[in-house]
């Protein structure tokens, strides 16, 4: 989901030239790709198909930066921040064969300029992928890379795919949130979408109405708490393994390496968000501090079929077990991932007890707050965002799904005991997204689910609050 | 000393386009064996990147400013080693280029031999700080190195090379100087006397070769080598492990010089490079025998010891009018001159060209069609007065282009869509919707004016007629043409697909728009244009055949042959009068000297004896196989005594000086000549015409430089053709 900003058109600034698409009318016929795959034990022409496991192999992303022109990325293209993910996930995984690779998926909110022309094809293009492998764009703002998984690993199940790369990018600072957007006047006049959900800030607001139990000091303490996590997993070094250094190159500085985030401030204190000013609503509750900021930055990450995967010999980190998209009203947009997650349990046949870990993404501090609450999860539990979240490490929109993956598959690693983790986030216009994934680390791993019966209560729970929070669009 | 000692050379140059090094620490990525848990950082890397602030058409250079600047840096880093600070030091530079080595404007413009050999030992001095900092440096090498830029990197450590880097060279010999910032030292240990030769000396001789990042890596001139997209990264990473240990880079074709086998190597190389550059040039510009000079002695030499004789040498050279001159042919004409030809109209002008009509279809037109089909893409109809004709000149297309995509310098498609573009047809009916049509048809001015006569008839108002004569009068050319504003000269060199000059005719009557689509479909082919008036034979071959006649006349008056065909090597032209004149025919040339002996009178004569051959079917004075003379007994070309019988000679013979000197005064009034007739714009479209047209060498500035520096131009004119400092000693 988003965070600050707006929907409402604003003044485009000049992101470059869009390049010319990169067509040579000289270039030798490519040699259509022959499938390495065995011959199917269940050809698709056939009745009863079966689905394939699919499963998170690997995945990096870019130190994020903060957007604008002292951030780390300014001058930067945001298509040569995919293409580093993508070389770097080729790179640690040498087994993989480029020409097996048939999808690559990287989603971008903005699909203009440098996030323009079919990202998903020019960076792999631009990666020195081979020209057989194709590639597309794909959009549900915040949730674009969380989609391009969800959607690349269906085609896997399917049998359409053996290994993708999905992923994306957000340079807010090239691409403005907003920016070029032309929202239908329908959406004011028929009442639609009140224009104020148009802006991110204001739906931290509104949730903030609709949950009173919610404060300012609940948020901040949060937001204090998850700049503490993140900065004691980088002591930890448990962030830097899934980062790939970015080169970049200012006028008057020549070239540097970017290594680390830009956006944390650990340190914050209660004391220093106390200070912080309300943009969204005079004496409002929402500030910069307990709110994930404008970013840039970009991740991917590599999935496959159980088979191909171990055919590849290509580490499994995570296994693929269900996940939903939920739309709710866009004026609480951020309550998004409660109806998501309930629709994901109830596809794996879980309970929200069966779940180890939460990778939440944090647009706002009010927005985990009222999932925790509605699945009656303490603030501080120690199942959710180990190593921070958004608000400390940032929210490069449509990248941030992967990130949320990535550090899952880190912490089944760590965490064997763990069985069941979620990723989660909320999306602009209303929506919310979840994934549910298995540790293969987990003595369990392969073996059936928990009954059902086990979570009868949960799932009773989580029925009536559906109702309670209207989470319906 | 420290680099900024050299201020007072810096002084003199305050209008130097300054490339800046800036300074980033890096923090190396973590090494280790197995995992990354435990593995830490090497330490901080200082990385300069050499950046001049402007975008890529304007290449980073290194000027004394420049250097100084680096050199400052370099010595802080010195120091910070000292302190323990950093563990490495990288260069680098902006996007495309690690930097194009040193600013050759400046160099030029040294005035007297001690600002030369300070501009020597700065570079020394700078690059002497990078090769000792006490920590090991490094040389990403991002983009195109030359010279001094390529000097950085091979005084550096340790090196990294990007596949996508072009143009890596050590191009000294051909600008007129030597490597001697280090590289004629370093490069023959590093990669071994003879690639090195290749670098040095064979490669800036064929036409200034470069190397691509491969080559480069290929020779051991790096240590690693990385794809672009991520190529400072994975340098780093790279550097971080050979700081750590984890990696030691193997320079297999590096060589010890005190080594008895490799003594021998190194003789051998550099004999074989003194045979190279005689055959190249006949040695008639000094600067690669001293590249020779240098590498012979270094091989017993300390760094220091030949850094020495490398400022020496470089001091001697900068002085000297072939290095001055082939900076002026090299910037100010081919790089600059050539891509804003003199006096063509403003380019918004030029019509459309989407289909091109050739009248002919023997070799010539053939190789026109070609041209145009693969340079323009448009279709091109060839015709001809029978079937037979024409097909051969489809044929002679095809096959060319089934050869390109043989040798996979084209792909099927491309290969496919140049084979639909060209048809041809006995109708001239096939120009009726042609923007374009040129005649490349016998060289007869009736011939001509009757074959623009028929098509005039069939083309559009709008259409543009050229020809391709190389010795006829264009204006009378378009004397009955209902509108003789649309005929141009469009005048190609032989072979067609190689030769970049065009030399492009306005008659009188020529309209700016043709004259404009004129230089705009120049351009679309790739070639130089330049703008002649009509005068016969317009420049290269009104030049080249003053000088044939000079000779031949010299050798009928009895000068032996050997001594007239000779007398012209201290020039180092690309061939001898005899052969030139066998390769391009001896009835073509005959041809194009009788139309200037009319034009022009006796200053052009036309030999019976060369006449003689003709009529004899002789093709060439000398005896000759595959078109290279082959030698007699005594190893030297000769006269087969049947083509000797065929002539008879005077009892004035002359000496190779008098023949030399005699060309050059008579090169000099036809130029001189020339110029007052308004042909060219200036003496610099000669030399431009003379470098592209007859591939003259840059080290005679095309040839009036030559002229002006041999005093043919003030013993003939009373006067220099280009002022001081163009080409020669600032004032």
């Amino acid at each position: 989901m988003m965070s600050f900003g707006t929907f409402l058109p604003v003044a485009t600034p000049a992101t470059g030239t869009v390049p010319a698409p990169c067509l040579n009318e000289e270039y030798a016929v490519s040699q259509a790709r022959t499938s390495g795959k065995p011959s199917s034990a269940n050809p698709s022409i056939g009745r009863n198909r079966t689905v394939r496991d699919v499963v998170f192999v690997d995945g990096v992303r870019t130190p994020f930066g903060r957007a604008g022109d002292k951030g780390i990325y300014a001058g930067t293209r945001a298509d040569d921040l995919v293409v580093k993910c993508i070389r770097e996930l080729m790179r640690r995984n040498p087994s993989l064969p480029a020409d097996r690779i048939d999808e690559v998926a990287i989603a971008a909110t903005t699909q203009t300029g440098d996030q323009g022309l079919t990202i998903g094809r020019t960076a792999a293009l631009l990666a020195g992928l081979p020209r057989t492998v194709p590639g597309f764009a794909i959009d549900r703002m915040c949730a674009g890379a969380m989609t391009a998984v969800t959607t690349t690993a269906s085609g896997i199940g399917f049998g359409a795919y053996d290994v993708v790369i999905a992923g994306g990018v957000e340079h807010m600072g090239n691409h403005p949130m907003g920016a070029g957007a032309d929202p239908n006047p329908r959406f004011m006049s028929e009442r639609i979408v009140d224009p104020a959900a148009l802006n991110m800030g204001n739906t931290a607001e509104n949730l903030h109405d609709r949950f009173p139990a919610i404060t300012k000091d609940r948020t901040d303490a949060y937001a204090v708490a998850s700049q503490d996590k993140l900065a004691a997993a980088y002591a930890n070094g448990q962030i830097q393994p899934g980062l790939v250094p970015v080169a970049t190159m200012k006028p008057g500085q020549g070239w540097t390496v970017n290594t680390v985030d830009e956006p944390p401030r650990p340190g914050t204190s209660l004391g220093d968000l106390a200070t912080l000013k309300t943009p969204f609503r005079a004496h409002g509750r929402v500030t910069a501090g307990n709110a994930a900021g404008l970013n840039d930055g970009a991740t991917a990450a590599l999935l496959a079929s159980a088979e191909a995967a171990e055919e590849l010999g290509l580490p499994v980190r995570m296994r693929l077990v269900s996940y939903a998209f939920a739309g709710v009203e866009p004026e609480v947009m951020g309550i998004g991932p409660v109806p998501a997650t309930e629709k994901a349990l109830k596809n794996a046949g879980l309970g929200i007890g069966d779940i180890g870990l939460f990778e939440i993404n944090e647009a706002f501090a009010v927005q985990v707050l009222s999932f925790l609450d509605h699945f009656g999860i303490a603030d501080d539990d120690p199942r959710v965002n180990r190593y921070g979240g958004a608000i400390a490490v940032g929210h490069p929109l449509a990248s941030s799904g992967v990130r949320l993956m990535n550090q899952l598959a880190r912490q089944f690693e760590e965490d064997p005991s763990v069985r069941f983790g979620m990723t989660t986030m909320c999306i602009g216009l209303g929506m919310g997204a979840t994934v549910i994934w298995e540790n293969p680390h987990h003595a369990d791993y392969g073996t059936e689910a928990p009954g059902r019966e086990m979570h009868n209560t949960e799932a009773q729970h989580a029925a009536t609050t559906t109702t309670e929070t209207g989470a319906t669009a | 000393m420290s680099a900024a000692d050299f201020r007072k050379l810096a002084d003199l140059f305050p209008n130097e386009t300054v490339t800046h090094s800036y300074v980033q620490d890096i923090e190396l990525p973590p090494v280790d064996g197995e995992g990354t848990t435990d593995a830490k950082s090497p330490g901080i890397f200082a990385l300069v990147t050499l950046d001049n602030g402007l975008d890529h058409s304007k290449p980073t250079t290194l000027g004394p400013n420049t250097l100084i600047e680096l050199g400052t840096v370099l010595e802080g880093l010195k120091e910070r080693a000292a302190r323990g600070e950093i563990a490495g030091v990288g260069v680098t530079g902006k996007p495309y280029f690690l930097v194009a080595g040193a600013d050759l404007s400046t160099v030029k413009s040294v005035s007297g031999r001690e600002q030369g050999l300070w501009m020597a030992q700065l570079g020394h001095d700078v690059y002497a700080t990078l090769a000792n900092l006490g920590v090991p440096s490094f040389a990403f090498i991002n983009g195109l190195a030359l010279g001094g830029g390529l000097e950085i990197a091979l005084q550096s450590t340790y090196r990294t090379v990007s596949t996508g880097a072009g143009a890596l060279a050590l191009p000294e010999a051909f600008i007129g100087l030597i490597p001697g910032w280090g590289g004629v030292h370093i490069l023959p240990r590093l990669i071994g006397p003879e690639n090195a030769l290749k670098v040095m000396i064979e490669n800036p001789l064929s036409n200034n070769r470069t190397l691509t990042g491969p080559q480069a890596y290929q020779l051991g001139m790096a240590d690693a080598m990385f794809e672009p997209a991520d190529f400072v990264e994975q340098s780093l990473a790279w550097a971080a492990k050979v700081i750590a240990g984890a990696v030691a880079p193997e320079r297999a074709n590096a060589v010890d010089p005190s080594a008895p086998e490799v003594a021998a190597r190194w003789a051998a190389a550099v004999a074989k490079g003194r045979a190279f550059v005689e055959a190249k040039t006949s040695n008639a510009s000094p600067a690669p025998a001293k590249v020779l000079d240098v590498m012979e002695a270094n091989r017993t030499l300390t760094q220091a010891q030949s850094a020495q004789l490398e400022c020496e040498t470089l001091a001697d050279l900068m002085q000297t009018d072939e290095f001055r001159s082939t900076v002026y042919a090299f910037l100010d004409l081919v790089q600059r001159r050539s891509k804003r030809p003199a006096g063509a109209p403003d380019r918004k002008l030029a019509r459309p060209v989407t289909k091109i009509g050739v009248v002919g279809a023997g070799l010539m037109a053939s190789q026109l069609a070609l041209l145009f089909a693969r340079q323009l893409k448009v279709p091109v109809v060839l015709t001809d007065i029978d079937q037979a004709r024409v097909d051969k000149g489809v044929g002679y297309v095809r096959a060319e282009v089934d050869k390109l995509l043989a040798k996979g310098r084209i792909s099927p498609d491309a290969a496919n869509r140049t084979r639909a573009l060209v048809t041809g047809s006995v109708s001239k009916e096939a120009f009726a919707d042609a923007d374009f049509v040129i005649e490349a048809v016998f060289e007869e001015l009736n011939v001509k004016k009757q074959v623009f006569k028929e098509v005039e008839a069939i083309v559009s108002e709008e259409c543009i007629l050229a020809t391709n004569t190389s010795s006829l009068s264009v204006t009378a050319m378009a004397e009955d043409l209902e509108h003789p504003e649309r005929l141009v000269g469009f005048h190609f060199f032989n072979p067609v697909a190689v030769m970049p000059l065009l030399e492009i005719v306005r008659a009188p009557k020529t309209d700016d728009a043709v004259l404009a689509t004129a230089f705009e479909l120049a351009k679309g082919l790739k070639k130089s244009a330049v703008l002649v008036r009509d005068a016969a034979a317009f420049v290269v071959n009104r030049v080249l055949l003053r000088l044939m006649g000079e000779v031949t006349a010299a050798f009928d008056e009895g000068t032996p042959a050997d001594v007239a065909d000779n007398a012209l090597r201290p020039m180092g032209l690309p061939m001898t009068p005899f052969v030139l004149g066998a390769m391009v025919g001896l009835p073509v040339a005959q041809h194009v000297q009788e139309s200037l002996h009319t034009a022009f009178g006796d200053r052009f004569r036309v030999s019976a004896n060369l006449q003689a051959l003709i009529d004899n079917g002789v093709t060439s004075i000398w005896a000759v196989q595959n078109g290279a003379p082959v030698p007699g007994p005594d190893g030297k070309p000769f006269i087969p005594a049947e083509t000797l019988a065929l002539m008879s000679f005077g009892s004035t013979p002359s000496t190779g000086e008098e023949v030399l000197r005699r060309t050059q005064d008579a090169l000099a009034e036809e130029i001189g000549l020339m110029l007052e007739e308004g042909v060219v714009a200036g003496p610099e479209d000669i030399d431009l015409c003379m470098i592209l047209g007859a591939g003259w060498p840059m080290f005679l500035g095309g040839i009036t430089p030559y002229l002006d520096r041999v005093g043919a131009s003030e013993r003939v004119n009373g006067k220099k053709f280009l002022a001081p400092g163009v080409a020669s000693e600032p004032a």
